[in-house]
């Protein structure tokens, strides 16, 4: 075939004499937060390698506060620079963007992960094992739960301090996934910040059998998407001949140029388009929790180690909703009448499927997980927007609702029973009497899930649904509306359960957290009241931080 | 001889793994299905950059083969895990949490 004989000809030139590859330019400032985050999960390995064992855990724990605090202050001065708005640029030979929303979302991508690591190295809430104190995580992962290596590790009061650079890995991972701006950067960000959760899901101290059946669930289901989002991303290179988002987005909108015979059979091939940007948008879809890809979400959020599970709920959520409107906006606004109605369909679903299957649930893990998939319908309300108002109202809704989330979470892990956490709704009859205070900062977080004015969650939704309204939308805000209502009559049965019936005899018991998990909670108090309450400067923030570079 | 069979041997290849990892019960033999759609995917990418001429997708295919490799490794520590808890890989056991 003559085309095969010219496309041939491309590879015979390049077989002559090598020239010389020019370096990358790399703008180590502008990557600043995710290298100060990986280089300092590198170094927890190494001190997992050299440390004594009695020494770690302080190690870790600082160091791992001091990267995230050192990480968060220079997104402080890169925004402060001016990178969120007049110098936004494509750093790293256009891979990785710049701009204000990847600012903002790498911002609370790190207060969430440092208000996380003060959950995970919570050691008062577990009773102490043979004179030591012991966090949530398994004393010995790869020792058989029941088993005489496990008794061993116990006796000996190990722990698992890895858990502090894994997390780490994690983070740097979700710092670079809002902010990938071409399409292999985002499949790498996925893998890098997904597989240190899957460990992390596996390494319960308690009830290690759902620990580890929640970690190979969503290993299974995870690397699954992964596959169908990398299949979308060749289909999407075969189109554009180039994974570049402004590369992509070019060949969409300009589709009446002229392309190389040769080429013919795939460039500009509009079936390749639809069917890659649907296999890209279901790998996203599958990471923020939508229906129709939601299985996983209840199983994992129970089975996990509650710290992991607040850690997971917040930070995946922000990361995967900040690679989803890049991918919207940026790539595919070419074909915006396309997506937008299955986006539509989607938003329904989420909205509705999650706020009606939480009414069933009988645990409040799993309770929480169906929430926070009602919570991605709500979000997906303001991505269809597809307007300046639509992302700056996701970017106020995705740090209102993790602070909130992370909270919630964090005071699951005090209400105990001889088996661990208490997590059986039953259980939590009457807490409102035990223990007020307990009862109170979970009703706060609860009517901010369930967006009661004052809450953070109001602010959030309220934004979010205007911003879909005003897009003409206005259907979608109506089922929104409604599915908020549903999904406020299982929270209000909550609090109604924690106040106002009687405590059972053999209840649990509310242990006293440490200062780290009393920080957790407070912050997440007051970042629920302060967005509540005042959230303009938020909404300006955010709404500064609207504009994608491409 | 014509590239665009390639994309039709990567795709039945992909979609053969897709139906590995929903119909198959083994978790390790899920897991080499899930294998077997990224290296579909390495062969779409290589005959892609075969066609438009430019190596974009022959690197990709090496990224996507380390990320393989890494999802070996965090992959199998977690089935073999819960294999010695359960003396068992089948997914279907794996049943505590329900709806």
């Amino acid at each position: 075939m003559s085309s095969v004989a010219s496309v041939h000809s491309l590879w015979t030139a390049a077989a002559g004499a090598p020239g010389r590859i020019p370096a990358p330019r790399i703008e180590y400032v502008q990557l600043s937060p995710t290298l100060i985050i990986l280089g300092a999960a590198i170094v927890g390995v190494l001190i997992e390698a050299f440390l004594p064992r009695r020494s770690r855990y302080y190690a870790q724990v600082l160091l791992s506060v001091v990267a995230l605090a050192a990480a968060f202050a220079a997104v402080i001065g890169l925004a402060a620079g001016g990178f969120g708005s007049s110098k936004a640029h494509l750093a790293a030979m256009g891979a990785i963007a710049v701009d204000g929303p990847a600012l903002f979302l790498q911002g609370t991508i790190l207060l969430v992960s440092l208000i996380a690591v003060f959950t995970f190295a919570e050691r008062r809430l577990d009773p102490v094992a043979h004179g030591k104190r012991v966090d949530s995580f398994a004393a010995q992962a790869a020792a058989v739960p029941g088993g005489e290596a496990e008794q061993a590790a116990v006796k000996a009061g190990f722990t698992t301090t890895e858990v502090f650079p894994v997390l780490l890995f994690a983070v740097g991972g979700m710092l670079i996934f809002p902010s990938a701006n071409d399409l292999l950067t985002l499949f790498i960000a996925l893998e890098v910040f997904s597989l240190p959760l899957y460990i992390l899901c596996a390494l319960a101290r308690r009830q290690r059998l759902l620990s580890q059946e929640s970690a190979v669930k969503y290993f299974l289901l995870g690397a699954f998407s992964s596959a169908f989002l990398l299949f979308g991303v060749a289909l999407l290179y075969g189109y554009a001949g180039t994974v570049s988002y402004a590369g992509i987005a070019e060949v969409i909108s300009d589709g009446a140029r002229q392309v190389d015979p040769a080429l013919a059979g795939t460039m500009g091939n509009d079936v390749l388009l639809l069917i890659g940007g649907a296999l890209v948008l279901m790998g996203l879809l599958f990471k923020v929790g939508a229906v129709p890809f939601h299985m996983w979400t209840p199983d994992v959020y129970q089975g996990a180690p509650t710290p992991v599970t607040g850690f997971m709920a917040a930070a995946t959520k922000v990361a995967a909703f900040g690679a989803l409107l890049r991918l919207l906006y940026v790539v595919l606004p070419g074909m915006r009448w396309d997506w937008r109605p299955v986006m539509w369909g989607v938003a329904i679903l989420t909205m509705l499927g999650g706020a009606v299957l939480a009414i069933t649930q009988t645990d409040i893990k799993r309770l929480l997980a169906y929430s926070s998939i009602a919570h991605a319908g709500f979000i997906l309300a303001g991505v269809i927007a597809a307007s300046q108002d639509g992302i700056s109202s996701v970017l106020f809704y995705l740090a209102a609702y993790s602070f909130v989330t992370l909270g919630a979470f964090a005071v699951v892990t005090l209400v105990r029973d001889a088996g661990g956490e208490a997590t059986h709704l039953s259980k939590w009859a009457g807490l409102g009497r035990r223990s007020p205070l307990v009862a109170a900062v979970f009703a706060v977080f609860l009517l901010a899930f369930a967006g009661i004015p004052l809450t953070s969650g109001f602010a959030g939704k309220f934004a979010v649904f205007k911003a879909a309204a005003e897009s003409g939308a206005g259907w979608l805000v109506v089922v929104g509306v409604i599915s908020s209502a549903i999904a406020a009559f299982f929270y209000i049965r909550v609090i109604v359960l924690m106040f106002f019936s009687e405590p059972k005899a053999d209840g649990p018991t509310v242990a006293v957290p440490s200062v780290l998990t009393s920080t957790a909670i407070a912050v997440g108090v007051a970042a629920t009241l302060v967005l509540g309450l005042a959230p303009q400067y938020f909404l300006d923030l955010a709404g500064h931080a609207g504009i994608f570079i491409r | 001889m014509n590239p665009v069979y390639y994309l039709y041997l990567a795709a039945l290849l992909f979609t053969i793994g897709a139906a590995g990892v929903l119909i198959r019960r083994n978790a390790i033999v899920v897991f080499m299905c899930i294998e077997l759609m990224l290296n579909a995917c390495n062969l779409a990418f290589v005959t892609f950059s075969r066609m438009h001429g430019n190596l974009d997708g022959q690197i990709i295919a090496f990224f996507t083969m380390v990320v393989a490799a890494a999802e070996v490794v965090v992959g199998l520590a977690i089935i073999v895990s819960i294999f010695r808890t359960r003396h068992s890989a089948s997914v279907d056991d794996a049943s505590l949490m329900k709806l």
